[in-house]
């Protein structure tokens, strides 16, 4: 098991009485001043990370106080050079929303040599409000991922002689890369996803980490059971492997643990976006529509924005306590789901001061993750009757 | 003769309605697809054999992923057209179906012997940073159906007295406007400067409420359109010949003939 540090660089300080903050909070809010320091303070939590044993996971979002980090190969390239041990893992490049799959291979190619081989590459379909600052067509942003993965892998890949593309979304006439990656062939390749078992089974037969947020056991178990089945029907690829992120907080009280989890809980309850924003038309399938429609007309539909802290711990969503506490957590869900090989950290958030954030990092690192670390990787699952013996 | 088909158009199956006797009329219906059972039509079908086609991804067609835009549409239409031999009949587009009748017009003319555009979406006439149309999908759908509709009563549908199957459709319709439209905007950057080439009467409606693209937009798309009139109705949003069914039909018989 290996665990990695995250934050989403949020800029919690803009007026709350704002009605929505994703898409539309007026820049006008951001002070560069501000921003300069939570930039820096968390690069600096970032090498401490390093320094602890900690691996580092960055995203990126737009137009969103949330998230100021919206370049996470920026980010990546400081870390690859700054950083010393750590893998980096970029979850994700929305490549479908960046218009330049090229591009975005040169960028990887590039942290990954400047990190000796640290990187893992994610790639994301985007959270739907992203089609807005993007502007790509919300009816094509799946097609858009996997074309736009597959066109990096073969940019990648050792050239004789330059080749064309001439796609359904980008035409290059010469596309050549210089530099390719460290890791041989390329590094790994990580996908998110949250409901759809189609893409689950994608992911595993191609070899490549599955990984998702924030979601109860119960919805995590089937998608990393589809997962497992498939990598087993597909022959079992190298590499692979299921990583899951929950809030963690470990403190040095049960007390201090719930002040934490409190200050990390401002994720799921502060950022807003007004509704229609979190469902453009044609991101979600017909079928999910007319069930939303359904959902809505019985007033159902609210989700776990105003759970309790019990409730969340109860889920899986958040995992907080002493160390052994945080230690017995994270194997609970482990034995729910099946087992998995990435916790990936939601350890800081909203308005957690430096201090805080740091002392759970170092308690974590010290305490749990020796407790965790050598916990079985992913096994097949022979669900597959071609499979059985 | 069936009221209701599927007729295979290249590699599309359009869906073609069809409404009342004498001599074929047809009409691109908009976005929401609330023409073929409205008063509008009724009135129409008195008179005309009103051929109503699906646009490919609405209603029953199919929508093969080739098409991007109401210009590709355009071109399955006129073929539609030319399968159905309809020949210089009266063609009335309303909203986005007012965008493919222009589309196919500056095609191919021939096939249309007058056309009536009702609040079409096509063409831009402001710059970068004007919206000649209001963002309906940054939006809520309540906010949206106070623009388009004069009165917001005329938008409201009950979805607990729909099937799921047509739940789906309507999910399906929604869905495939923003395939078509999404980016550029309800318009063609290149449609402007086609315009010319419209050479039949043409009829310009707007709804005097249109919140969602105003009468002056309307009379400067007209202007573009050689010899085109605009008449202004009363009491109407989005949807003129939805809510005012009785003076845009006055107003359509009579510049018809």
């Amino acid at each position: 098991m290996r665990a990695w540090h995250f934050t989403e660089m949020p800029y919690p300080h803009y007026p709350q009485d704002e009605p929505a903050t994703r898409i539309n909070l007026p820049n006008k809010h951001f002070d560069p001043k501000i921003g300069a320091e939570l930039y820096n303070r968390y690069f600096d939590e970032h090498m401490i990370a390093d320094q602890l044993g900690l691996d580092i996971m960055l995203n990126e979002h737009h137009q969103t106080p949330s998230c100021i980090d919206t370049c996470a190969p920026l980010s990546a390239a400081i870390l690859a050079r700054q950083t010393k041990q750590a893998r980096i893992c970029v979850l994700g490049n929305p490549i479908g929303h960046r218009n330049d799959p090229i591009r975005v291979a040169e960028e990887m190619a590039m942290i990954d040599c400047i990190s000796r081989g640290r990187l893992e590459c994610g790639f994301v379909r985007g959270v739907p409000y992203e089609v807005y600052a993007a502007n790509t067509n919300p009816t094509q942003t799946g097609e858009r991922l996997w074309d736009g993965v597959d066109l990096v892998i073969k940019a990648w890949a050792p050239t004789e002689a330059p080749f064309n593309y001439e796609g359904r979304f980008w035409h290059r006439r010469s596309v050549n890369v210089w530099p390719r990656p460290y890791q041989t062939p390329h590094p790994q390749i990580w996908i998110t996803g949250s409901s759809d078992i189609e893409t689950t089974k994608r992911v595993a037969e191609r070899g490549w980490v599955f990984a998702n947020f924030l979601l109860p056991f119960a919805k995590v178990k089937p998608l990393f059971d589809a997962y497992r089945a498939s990598f087993v029907e597909h022959g079992l690829p190298g590499g692979g492997g299921l990583a899951y992120m929950p809030l963690v907080h470990t403190a040095d009280s049960e007390a201090e643990a719930d002040k934490g989890a409190e200050e990390l809980r401002w994720y799921l309850t502060a950022p807003r976006a007004e509704p229609h924003f979190r469902n453009p038309p044609g991101y979600m399938p017909v079928a999910a529509n007319v069930a939303a429609i359904r959902q809505a007309e019985t007033g159902g539909g609210r989700v776990a924005r105003n759970a309790s802290l019990d409730q969340l711990r109860e889920q899986g969503i958040l995992i907080c306590g002493t160390p052994d506490s945080v230690a017995k957590q994270i194997k609970r869900f482990y034995d729910h789901v099946g087992g998995f090989d990435h916790l990936l950290m939601m350890d800081h958030a909203g308005f957690m001061n430096h201090e805080r954030t740091v002392r759970a990092m170092t308690l974590f690192a010290r305490e749990v993750y020796p407790q965790i670390k050598d916990l079985p990787r992913t096994t097949p699952l022979r669900v597959a009757p071609a499979a059985a013996e | 003769m069936a009221r209701e088909e599927l007729v295979a158009v290249g590699d599309a199956e359009i869906e073609v309605l069809r409404r009342g006797a004498g001599q074929p009329l047809l009409l691109l219906p908009g976005e929401d697809m609330l023409e073929a059972d409205s008063a509008f039509v009724a009135g129409l079908a008195e008179r005309f054999e009103v051929v109503l086609p699906s646009p490919p991804g609405f209603g029953r067609s199919t929508r093969p992923d080739w098409l991007s835009a109401p210009g590709d549409i355009a071109y399955l239409c006129l073929s539609l057209m030319e399968r159905l031999a309809l020949e210089s009949v009266p063609v009335i587009g309303c909203s986005l179906g007012g965008w493919i009748a222009v589309e196919m017009a500056v095609r191919n003319a021939a096939r249309c012997s007058r056309l009536v555009l009702i609040d079409p979406y096509g063409v831009k006439l402001g710059g970068p940073t004007t919206r000649d149309f209001v963002d309906i999908w940054q939006l809520s759908p309540e906010k949206v159906a106070a623009l388009k509709w004069h009165d917001p009563e005329h938008g409201k549908r009950d979805t607990a007295t729909l099937s799921d199957e047509q739940l789906g459709r309507m999910a399906r319709n929604h869905e495939s406007f923003a395939r078509f439209s999404w980016e550029p905007y309800l318009h063609n950057p290149k449609l402007k400067h086609l315009l010319y080439r419209i050479g039949v009467p043409t009829l310009m409606l707007w709804g005097e409420q249109d919140g969602i693209a105003s009468p002056d937009y309307g009379r400067g798309y007209a202007q573009l359109i050689p010899g085109a009139t605009t008449t202004a109705i009363a009491d109407a949003g989005h949807y003129p010949h939805l809510e005012q069914p009785e003076a845009v039909l006055r107003r359509v018989t009579e510049f018809l003939g």
